[in-house]
């Protein structure tokens, strides 16, 4: 057992997210109280890895690790913390780490705490649980954890620098996948780009139906914005993918953020909570988003939308 | 193809969450189906309708209430429906999972779905940890599966429809983010003739497993700030809103 503290980074096309920053950020504060290393590691093939301030990194190099394969990844992870043990094992809360953190707990009989904002140097984990409307503290029993932690939640800049990285093959033997990285899905082309637009009026599962849509494009018309949304109204096929602010959509920062009948779900507010100025409209008075929205109003929104279509 | 979709049921977060100890009071919330396993069933009946085969929908019941969720799936089109009699409200993920792994071992399972998340995997999803006990690898954030003799092929949402596509020889465990089409409705005469009919399969708990984590505290979370709050009629809301936009050069 050691006391050093492990981060599972993620990168694409040659970068590392943010994610994988805060974390390091993180892992230096937690090793520092623990008596131990903060160690960035790196999982891919050929990637430049000495981009981080972490105590060491460590970087698994092998061609069959180019593309994020959650099975080859899972191996190599495995193998690595088996072989040095460390304290915790942090992983973001992400496309990446939801595949990998707690399949490595079940693996090891580890346990684990996701959706994770916090981290305490008793390694008490504050969970943001529930769809953000409830906050668990909770305690990891044994000299072992794992912690997928949410995007966003440290800051970047403690976790840049420059430590060089050693580079090792892969612990374990690679061939014989059963899963295969076929090819890189790229976003549809030719929509508007939500992400240029300096005014957005933001339609959540709230808007109720496809015919509904019609009068937020009509506001988003009267106020010169664009028509974005959260991810149900995408799913249900209500507006194109293009048009999702969020966790697995797309990031957005602009002046006015007008939002109706969204809950303010972590996965959505990972894409909006840094908008200028953010106003909600939602019938639930304690629904999340009026925590983060600068103005709100526990109203109906197309008494609301209605309105406000006569006023403009 | 056998097609086996494992569920949870889950405190619903439509209404307050009230706290007794260190815990959710479990005994005064509703419960509801994880709405990911909603994507999740759709796409293992759409699996079903490409290639053939059954689909048998699995799940904890965690307060004797699982039977509904059960009759609502074999209305949208499973065809066998199983729940493993926990009866304990607080069971966590990795509880539910090993449960759940422990009966789909004996299923001969080609693909097990599972929703990518619940809201209350405060340890971790069950589908990556139902993966690691059967020994299958896993995929998660899903939001389209081909099947092809045996193999599948899924595409995986990284972010800002960035993705990949990736081809897995199976058996495998799938965490649907999204199914390939919204998940299909089922008219309330038709869920109602299937309660009637449909003979739902018991199973005992088996296997121990918890997440090693210990509750010191739940509540609503502290919040830094807090939105200014509008006041007055719709249309006072209405009126407030534009009279800001306006001062701010927004409207
Ligand atoms: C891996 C992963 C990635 C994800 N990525 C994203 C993402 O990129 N973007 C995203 O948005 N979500 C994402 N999600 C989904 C996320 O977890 C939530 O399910 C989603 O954000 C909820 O959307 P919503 O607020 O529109 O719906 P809900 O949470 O259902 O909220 C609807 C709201 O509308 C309100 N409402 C209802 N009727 C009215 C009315 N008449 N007037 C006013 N208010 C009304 C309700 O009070 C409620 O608060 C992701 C999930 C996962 C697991």
């Amino acid at each position: 057992m050691s006391n050093d503290i492990f981060v599972i980074t993620e990168h694409m096309d040659g970068k590392f997210s943010d994610v994988s920053f805060e974390l390091v950020g993180k892992a230096k504060e937690l090793a520092s109280a623990l008596g131990g290393q903060a160690v960035a590691v790196v999982v891919g093939s050929g990637t430049a890895s000495n981009v981080f301030a972490s105590d060491s990194t460590i970087q698994v190099d092998d061609t069959a690790l180019s593309q994020f394969n959650p099975e080859a990844y899972g191996k190599v992870i495995e193998a690595l913390v088996k072989d040095k043990s460390p304290r915790l094992v942090m992983f973001g809360w992400t496309a990446t780490g939801m595949d990998l953190a707690a399949w490595l707990s079940a693996r090891l009989g580890v346990p684990c705490a996701a959706y994770v904002k916090n981290i305490g140097a008793d390694l008490t984990m504050s969970c943001q649980a529930y769809g953000g409307k409830m906050s668990a503290d909770v305690a990891p029993e044994g000299d072992m954890a794992i912690a997928a932690v949410l995007a966003g939640s440290f800051p970047v800049e403690a976790g840049q620098g420059s430590t060089a990285a050693t580079t090792m093959a892969s612990p374990v033997a690679l061939d014989g996948l059963k899963t295969k990285f076929v090819e890189a899905i790229k976003p549809a082309a030719g929509d508007v780009d939500i992400t240029a637009q300096t005014k957005l009026v933001s339609i959540g599962r709230g808007i109720g139906s496809k015919d509904n849509v019609e009068l937020a494009e009509e506001l988003a018309g009267k106020l010169g914005a664009t028509v974005s949304s959260s991810r149900p109204v995408v799913d249900a096929g209500w507006l194109p993918r293009t048009r999702q602010v969020g966790k697995s959509g797309l990031k957005v920062k602009p002046k006015l953020y007008l939002m109706l009948g969204i809950s303010g779900a972590p996965e959505h507010l990972e894409g909006m909570k840094s908008a200028e100025l953010i106003i909600a409209i939602n019938t639930d008075k304690k629904a999340p988003i009026f925590n983060v929205a600068h103005y709100g109003a526990t109203a109906d929104l197309f008494e609301v939308a209605e309105a406000m279509l006569e006023l403009l | 193809m056998n097609i086996v979709v494992a569920i949870k049921h889950i405190p619903s977060i439509a209404d307050d969450l009230p706290v007794k100890g260190n815990n959710v009071d479990f005994d005064s919330v509703d419960f509801v189906l994880n709405e990911f396993d909603e994507q999740s069933i759709e796409q293992a009946v759409l699996v079903k309708e490409a290639v053939g085969g059954t689909v048998t929908v699995v799940g904890v019941d965690m307060i004797g209430e699982l039977d509904g969720v059960l009759h609502l799936a074999l209305a949208k089109g499973a065809d066998k429906a199983v729940k493993i009699t926990g009866d304990d409200p607080a069971a966590d993920s990795h509880q539910q999972a090993k449960w759940l792994a422990e009966a789909i071992k004996g299923m001969s399972a080609d693909m097990v779905f599972a929703g990518v998340q619940a809201s209350n995997d405060l340890d971790g999803q069950i589908g990556p940890m139902i993966a690691a006990h059967l020994d299958m690898p896993y995929i998660g954030g899903v939001s389209s599966v081909e099947v092809a003799g045996d193999s599948a092929t899924v595409n995986k949402e990284f972010a800002g429809g960035v993705g990949a596509k990736y081809s897995v020889s199976l058996p495998m465990v799938v965490g649907v983010q999204a199914s390939t089409k919204p998940p299909r409705y089922a008219p309330v005469s038709k869920v109602r003739q299937v309660a009637q009919t449909a003979t739902i399969e018991k199973v005992a708990p088996s296997g121990d497993a918890g997440s090693g984590l210990t509750f010191k505290k739940m509540a609503p979370p502290v919040v830094t700030g807090h939105a200014e709050m509008i006041e007055g009629s719709s249309k006072d809301v209405a009126k407030k809103i534009v009279e800001l936009l306006k001062s701010k050069g927004l409207a």
